[in-house]
């Protein structure tokens, strides 16, 4: 089997995998599963910039933000229907990353980091001045009558489960097919040995600048949709602790692995959700599991799984 | 007729001239090579002709076009290839990943053909960073040469590789000699003596001599500041 084959086969046979678990699995974990899949889809955007083009960003929550503040007002606020809010949602992290990358890009390293940071705090502290819309910490629900799409009420569990599978397929199969064309090989290269690319005579800025608008527009189509999905939409979504989720999701499952992002969400949903019914000390738990996760596993689980076994896994 | 010309080109940094003044003119299909002792400007030169650093005055043309002003890549893509004098491998890509990258084509036969070159193809599928270093030199080299440039630029490639693997690799330009146009900067003078068409001699960021082999070999300015009283063999 060649490599785009069993590439084809791993992430059919994965998005075949979940819709089978959306039938057999009882109420709670399907519900579980599908907030997972939507914070996957964030976590694919993320991998996009820190596991391919190897820029770490600390930022990523105004771009889950933007996708979902511009649909939550555009919705409570302009009573537009779900579907064009929907796109509304992700033409503003489009248009967001677009505009970060062009300055953030100016620097590398910790530089970037912090300059991500700096722009993703000034986008929470917008959040929260302008409280007469947004209203701030406490957030807004959307009307459950307005979350429908061609008929299909969203709140509705299964419906629900669904639509974050058509999400996260839709995600997974991009970036898997954008890393076997030559924008992706650019990509890594770009991330292994910048200077080098560049005296090969590609345009690094111009694959940085996509990479960032890529993953940032991924990343605002996830928060658009959660806020869809699960009805709320809150100003916590973009504060620094969900610029953190997305580096710690991709760590675990792997970096620069196209299923990384989803085994790692996973793995960690989980883990706070078994540990916080054993103990209310569960952070200390989790904080335990995940220091020998880095241990012991640095390229994060499907990255071992890579290199131990299947080196072919894209 | 003349591929890469340089007029009046400088560098000066923080106050400490690297490259001053340097008229350069590289004869298209000639091997020139670039020599001159440690700290005497020659990879600040070249990265000025790449455009991987910007000059504080002068101008370099390519092939009558002034690309003073053009970034590296679009340098490249007009025909340039440039090799590092540290080397620049992607140690943690494949060989094979290595050289499509540089072909700019995923084709196996190509890129097997261009491993070929410098008899790395069986090992097409080892990760760059597991080879001796001689053996990433010439994988940089072949990077280079694959990219059919009609410059190209070399900074020490032999540096680090052992006699057996200079052999081959004098054998690889003599190759490309007359197709490709190769700017060479180079340490070892039997390498230098054997393959350049053309020699300028770089001290202290100045051009101190310019000629074919005999005459820098015959130049008693050269003989002093550099080569060394005797024998040029060295």
């Amino acid at each position: 089997m060649s490599t785009t084959t069993r590439s084809a086969a791993l992430h059919l046979g994965l998005i075949a995998l979940i819709a089978v678990l959306g039938l057999i699995l009882p109420a709670y974990h399907q519900g579980n599963l599908a907030r997972i899949l939507v914070l996957a889809t964030y976590a694919i955007g993320y991998n996009v910039l820190f596991g391919y083009a190897g820029l770490l960003s600390l930022g990523h929550a105004m771009f889950f933000g933007a996708g979902m503040y511009g649909l939550g007002l555009a919705m409570h606020h302009g009573d537009v229907s779900a579907l064009p809010a929907f796109v509304i949602g992700i033409a503003c992290a489009a248009a967001l990353s677009a505009v970060v990358a062009m300055l953030a890009l100016r620097t590398i390293g910790v530089a970037f980091m912090i300059v991500t940071l700096m722009f993703s705090q000034t986008a929470f502290l917008t959040v929260l001045y302008f409280g007469t819309w947004t209203r701030g910490d406490e957030g807004f629900v959307l009307a459950q009558a307005s979350r429908s799409i061609a008929g299909l009420d969203l709140s509705n569990p299964d419906i629900r489960f669904y639509a974050a599978l058509i999400l996260f397929s839709a995600a997974l199969l991009i970036t898997a097919r954008m890393m076997q064309v030559r924008f992706g090989h650019v990509l890594i290269a770009v991330r292994e040995n910048e200077e080098r690319t560049r005296m090969l005579g590609y345009d690094v800025f111009r694959h940085k600048f996509l990479a960032v608008v890529i993953s940032g527009t991924i990343s605002g189509a996830a928060g658009a949709a959660y806020a869809l999905l699960f009805g709320y939409v809150g100003a916590t979504f973009t504060s620094v602790q969900y610029s953190i989720f997305p580096l710690l999701w991709v760590l675990l499952g792997g970096a620069g692995t196209t299923i990384g992002p989803f085994v790692g969400a996973l793995f960690m949903f989980y883990l706070i959700d078994y540990t916080s019914g054993l103990t209310s000390a569960y952070m200390l738990i989790a904080g335990v599991v995940l220091v020998l996760l880095t241990l012991f596993a640095r390229a994060g689980i499907m990255g071992e799984v890579r290199k131990r076994w299947l080196r072919w896994l894209p | 007729m003349s591929l890469l010309r340089t007029k009046g080109l400088t560098k000066v940094f923080a106050g400490l001239t690297a490259v001053n003044d340097v008229d350069l003119t590289v004869e298209a299909g000639r091997v020139h090579a670039l020599i001159g002792p440690n700290g005497a400007g020659k990879s600040t030169l070249v990265g000025m002709i790449a455009g991987r650093i910007s000059p504080t005055k002068g101008n370099v043309w390519f092939d009558e076009v002034d690309v003073t002003a053009l970034p590296a890549h679009k340098r490249m893509r007009m025909g340039m290839a440039y090799t590092f004098q540290i080397t620049a491998v992607y140690a943690r890509l494949t060989l094979f990943d290595n050289l499509a990258l540089a072909l700019r084509d995923q084709h196996r036969d190509k890129v097997l053909a261009a491993l070929d070159r410098v008899g790395l193809a069986d090992r097409a599928d080892s990760l760059a960073g597991d080879l001796s270093y001689g053996h990433q030199r010439l994988l940089e080299i072949a990077m280079g040469v694959a990219q059919a440039p009609r410059l190209l630029i070399l900074d020490e490639p032999t540096q680090g590789l052992a006699e057996s693997e200079i052999t081959g690799f004098n054998t690889l330009i003599r190759q490309l000699a007359g197709e490709t146009t190769i700017l060479l900067i180079e340490h070892n003078m039997n390498v230098v003596m054997e393959l350049a068409d053309h020699i300028t001699v770089l001290e202290t960021g100045e051009v101190l001599a310019s000629g074919t082999p005999d005459e820098i070999r015959a130049s008693a300015e050269v003989q002093e500041a550099y080569l060394g009283t005797g024998d040029a063999e060295t």
